[in-house]
């Protein structure tokens, strides 16, 4: 049995501090780290590899510095990695960026591809689909839980707002999965001391099937008009009057707030 | 792809078992607001099985034609036959934009149509408007939350966003409103509809960490009594929120430990975090301080709590949480 | 000269943190409360390899360094320090002197396990009459067939009851002094044998610390370790090691508490404003800090020559002196920083006060590192 695992690496966006006065990040002193979606993703390959035996291949689009994810992986239990990195992919939004992986999952022979739900950074949830949709797979999203059944068929848990449905569908396809849907073990000591002597395949846009027009910014469809920081929280106010006065005040300001 | 030619703003009306769901009423209302300021029209489109008798209540919510796709293939949604209708209406009607709720279904709906039409698509949109060339600006919390960003796509048609639910809002119902309904068939290809739901499961989440809560609802020493706690629940229960404590609750015997917050409990992040009769020592503070809004009711008006909460109210909590309560439940 | 990590220790470093903030530092409060064995940690630490990090692959250990295993008693410790030195007793005073000493059969019936974890490892010297002056070994161990006969007893030993492998000294030729001293492997399920009295502590008191008693208790002869008569300087080389694990207890100790004292002068107001901005508070953790900085650079660079096979014996001790006077000063000030708040159990810093003492005691109280120190400097 083969499985892909897609990967990036993300600031832990839930760290991040926001300077109380301009209201921009603080990224400094940030950590990168495995997507958690992604990582509840590797975690489920890896299980698989144990109850099956399967063959695990992870894979990520970044930078140079990502490749400390990809030897993570390896420390967890994954046995091939592939470091898919190029300048022509710079820009790209989630169409183009899913255009590049799925150029590069055509290369490899798979049952089953497990992404992440969402990045913390971007928060789209959308390349997992558009991948699928590039390779011409099944999918399904909001993966709880998956069982093979040993030959061809996965039957899945996906979670949905009211509760849950219990889903079938055969390989290959592809699932995007939440970070609830397992505890992610950690890297094992010796995995880790030997995470530095297994190859990370380094992957560019001549090894894979895209083309050029498609990449990167360029085919990119959506622009980021404007990025800016959320407004800043003004001081607190504080009301001293009767019950029923407060009551109104409480509830105006959740409306306003659209808690309410 | 020439531009001019896409017109219309769409809206996928979600609809579960028949029941079409809140998102799509804001969304058309929200697409009417759009519609109205680039001088286009709102279509509704409309996919499930046995559905076609609620289509005018689409035109009441503020679309001026619904598309209808009415087939035993939508019943319940899957990924390929939405697709596949929506791509083929797409193909034909060459609508300008299409709003799609951020929901499970609309997340899961909305990528795959993107890839297969090769345009843009913007996700979890929490405000959208119209530019100077008609264009729509579409913005959208990244990075957790810690940052905003307006999104455009200038050279692809249709605009595509999915838009978080509770965020726009729907039009109040107009049954005067007239509107065109169209009942339009798809030819399916069924041979890649490749995912079967076994089956559907509702549940009741009766266990909920106070971590992954929207709302809490949390008292102190100053609600320190079995009436007192009886109040906070009754109030969380019309919000759907859930109760916490600070520690003083705890101690006393009114919550278990998994809903201490605090320096020994937990750190939580709710979206609203309401301190009732908590005076806001640095043991508590230290485990809600994040909370996206902080609503504090203390009867002691230095009390530290209001250092820290976006509303501070100086009163009796007991009251305030029964008045509270009258109030919202009456709506 | 080169300072930094590498690339594998940078990894290490990354899930041992990770670790250690969110499966040890949950339990820690408890651990010290209840005085209670943390068995279900040392479990979760044995499935990823913590129990084993220097051990060699070939013997079912991690294959990592002293510099990682050092790391790794400094992040558990850190949280915990019970955690860190179950682990340091059970890796420098087991595990270590049987792979230094052991022959192969040793070493293939006893790493593997020690190092899985499944087994955990404890190391017996320390006698009532025999503590720094650690030659006046009572215990005894006599020849009788294809058997060693121990008896006599130990106390203070760490992990004494869940441990499954002692290293024990005992006298074999009172005659000769230190040099009629063996070092033998007892079992704990060994007729004869058995743990005593739990001793109440100070700190790290969800560490097991009890007495061994040893009426007739016969091991076969395999299970003499290195040659007889060479069983002290088999435990001198073996608290070698440990001194860099107990420097890193510690050291970790102390970050533990920077840290914790950090987060809370931030929050903590007086007159108007966070007592962080107050110049006392700040020199203090500025002080804090130098210390604790130069302890870790001791700590790394006696893993280091341990790991490059260099003499390491007085830059153990050195860093063992250094660092655990400094995680009772840094503790201490920490404490004082708190106030009033931090001398009660609501925080942690106490118990990091508690904990921290005992690192100038054990595996040598400072005095015997000094000696060792100055000795190594005049001779």
């Amino acid at each position: 049995m083969n499985i892909v695992v897609c990967i990036k690496q993300v600031p832990d966006t839930t760290e991040i501090k926001i300077n109380p006065e301009t209201g921009t990040m603080i990224r400094d002193g940030v950590a990168s780290i495995i997507n958690p979606d992604d990582k509840g993703g590797l975690e489920m390959a890896i299980q698989l590899k144990e109850q099956f035996g399967a063959h695990v291949t992870v894979i990520t689009m970044g930078p140079p510095q990502a490749d400390i994810i990809l030897r993570e992986a390896f420390a967890m239990g994954a046995d091939r990695a592939i470091h898919l990195t190029d300048r022509k992919f710079a820009g790209a939004d989630t169409l183009a960026t899913s255009y590049a992986l799925a150029g590069a999952l055509k290369k490899l022979d798979f049952d089953l591809l497990i992404t992440g739900r969402q990045a913390i950074d971007g928060d789209t949830a959308q390349v997992g689909p558009q991948i699928a949709e590039f390779l011409d797979l099944p999918q399904v999203s909001y993966t709880q839980e998956l069982k093979f059944d040993g030959e061809k068929t996965f039957t899945i848990k996906k979670a949905t707002e009211e509760g849950y449905q219990m889903l079938a569908v055969e390989a290959p396809c592809v699932i995007t999965v939440l970070s609830s849907a397992n505890n992610p073990r950690y890297m094992s000591v010796g995995g880790i001391v030997d995470a530095y002597q297994k190859e990370v395949e380094l992957w560019g846009k001549d090894n894979i099937d895209v083309e050029d027009h498609n990449l990167g910014l360029k085919g990119s469809p959506t622009r980021v008009r404007k990025a800016f920081a959320r407004e800043v929280k003004p001081a607190g106010e504080l009301y001293e009057v009767g019950t029923d006065e407060a009551v109104g005040i409480i509830i105006s300001k959740l409306k306003e707030k659209f808690i309410l | 792809m020439n531009i001019e030619e896409y017109k219309g703003i769409y809206v996928f009306i979600e609809q579960r078992e028949g029941v079409i769901q809140g998102v799509a009423l804001e969304l058309l209302g929200q697409a009417r607001r759009l519609a109205d300021q680039i001088n286009d029209k709102v279509v509704a489109l409309f996919l499930g099985n046995n559905i076609s008798d609620k289509a005018q209540s689409l035109i009441a919510a503020g679309a001026d034609k619904v598309i209808c796709i009415d087939a035993p293939e939508l019943e319940q949604y899957t990924t390929e036959p939405y697709t596949q209708a929506i791509c083929q209406v797409i193909d034909e009607m060459k609508p300008d934009a299409i709003l799609i709720g951020a929901t499970t279904i609309g997340r899961d709906l909305g990528p795959r149509i993107s890839a297969r039409v090769k345009t843009g698509l913007t996700a979890d949109c929490t405000k959208i408007e119209t530019g100077e060339n008609n264009e729509l600006l579409m913005t959208r919390p990244a990075f957790g939350g810690n940052l905003m960003a307006t999104i455009i796509c200038p050279e692809h048609r249709p605009q595509m966003a999915t838009v978080r639910p509770g965020v726009m809002v729907a039009l109040e119902a107009d049954s005067n409103r007239t509107g065109e309904i169209v009942n339009y068939k798809v030819n399916f290809n069924p041979a890649k509809f490749k995912v079967k739901i076994l089956e559907n499961v509702k549940e009741d989440s009766n266990k909920v960490d106070i971590t992954d809560a929207r709302i809490l609802v949390s008292g102190g020493r100053g609600l320190g009594n079995a009436e007192g706690f009886e109040l906070m629940t009754e109030l969380a229960t019309t919000m759907g929120a859930e109760v916490s404590a600070s520690r003083a609750m705890v101690d006393a015997g009114f919550m278990g430990h998994d809903r201490q917050v605090g320096q020994t409990g937990k750190t939580v992040r709710p979206d609203l975090y309401f301190a009732f009769g908590i005076s806001g020592a640095i043991q508590h503070v230290a485990g809600m301080e994040d909370s996206e809004f902080i609503v504090a009711v203390n009867k002691d008006k230095n009390a530290p709590i209001f250092q820290v909460s976006d509303l501070g109210i100086v009163g009796d909590a007991k009251q305030i949480i029964k008045k509270l309560n009258e109030r919202l439940t009456k709506k | 000269m080169n300072f930094s990590l590498t690339r594998e220790q940078i990894l290490f470093q990354q899930m041992i943190k990770d670790f250690a903030e969110k499966e040890v530092k949950p339990l820690a409060a408890e651990v010290d409360e209840l005085e209670r064995f943390p068995y279900e940690t040392v479990e979760k630490m044995a499935k990823i390899g913590i129990m084993g990090i220097p051990i060699p692959k070939q013997y079912g250990g991690a294959g990592g360094d002293n510099v990682m295993y050092a790391m790794a008693v400094e992040e558990l410790s850190a949280v915990c320090g019970t955690t860190g030195v179950i682990v340091s007793a059970h890796t420098s005073l087991c595990c270590a002197p049987i792979l230094e000493n052991g022959t192969e059969e040793q070493k293939m019936k006893y790493l593997p396990k020690l190092a899985s974890g499944e087994w955990i490892g404890a190391f017996g010297l320390t006698e009532a009459g025999a503590g720094t002056d650690a030659a006046g070994q009572q215990t005894t161990a006599v020849e009788d067939g294809d058997n060693w006969i121990l008896n006599g007893s130990k106390i203070f030993i760490t992990n004494a009851g869940p441990a499954h492998v002692y290293i024990v000294m005992a006298m074999t030729d009172k005659s000769q002094g230190t040099r009629g001293i063996s070092a033998f492997i007892v079992e704990g399920d060994t007729p004869g044998f058995s743990v005593g009295k739990k001793e109440k502590k100070m700190g790290i008191r969800g560490s097991a610390t009890c007495e061994l008693i040893f009426e007739n208790c016969i091991i076969p002869k395999e299970n003499l370790l290195g040659k007889i008569g060479k069983g002290f300087g088999i435990a001198m080389k073996t608290l070698d090691g440990g001194r860099i694990g107990i420097a890193a207890q510690a050291l970790g100790i102390a970050q533990g508490a920077i840290d914790e004292t950090i987060k809370y002068v931030k929050e903590r107001k007086q007159f108007g404003r966070a007592i962080s901005a107050f110049q006392n508070t700040q020199f203090q953790l500025a002080d804090m800090h130098a210390r604790t900085e130069a302890s870790r650079l001791l700590v790394r660079q006696a893993a280091h020559k341990k790991d490059q096979k260099l003499p390491y014996s007085v830059d153990a001790a050195t860093a063992k002196l250094f660092a655990a006077e400094t995680s009772s000063w840094v503790t201490n000030k920490a404490v004082q920083l708190y106030g009033g708040y931090g001398y009660t159990r609501e925080y942690p810093i106490e118990r990091m006060m508690r904990d921290a003492k005992i690192t100038e005691i054990y595996e040598g109280t400072s005095e015997v590192q000094r000696m060792v120190i100055s000795a190594n400097l005049l001779k």
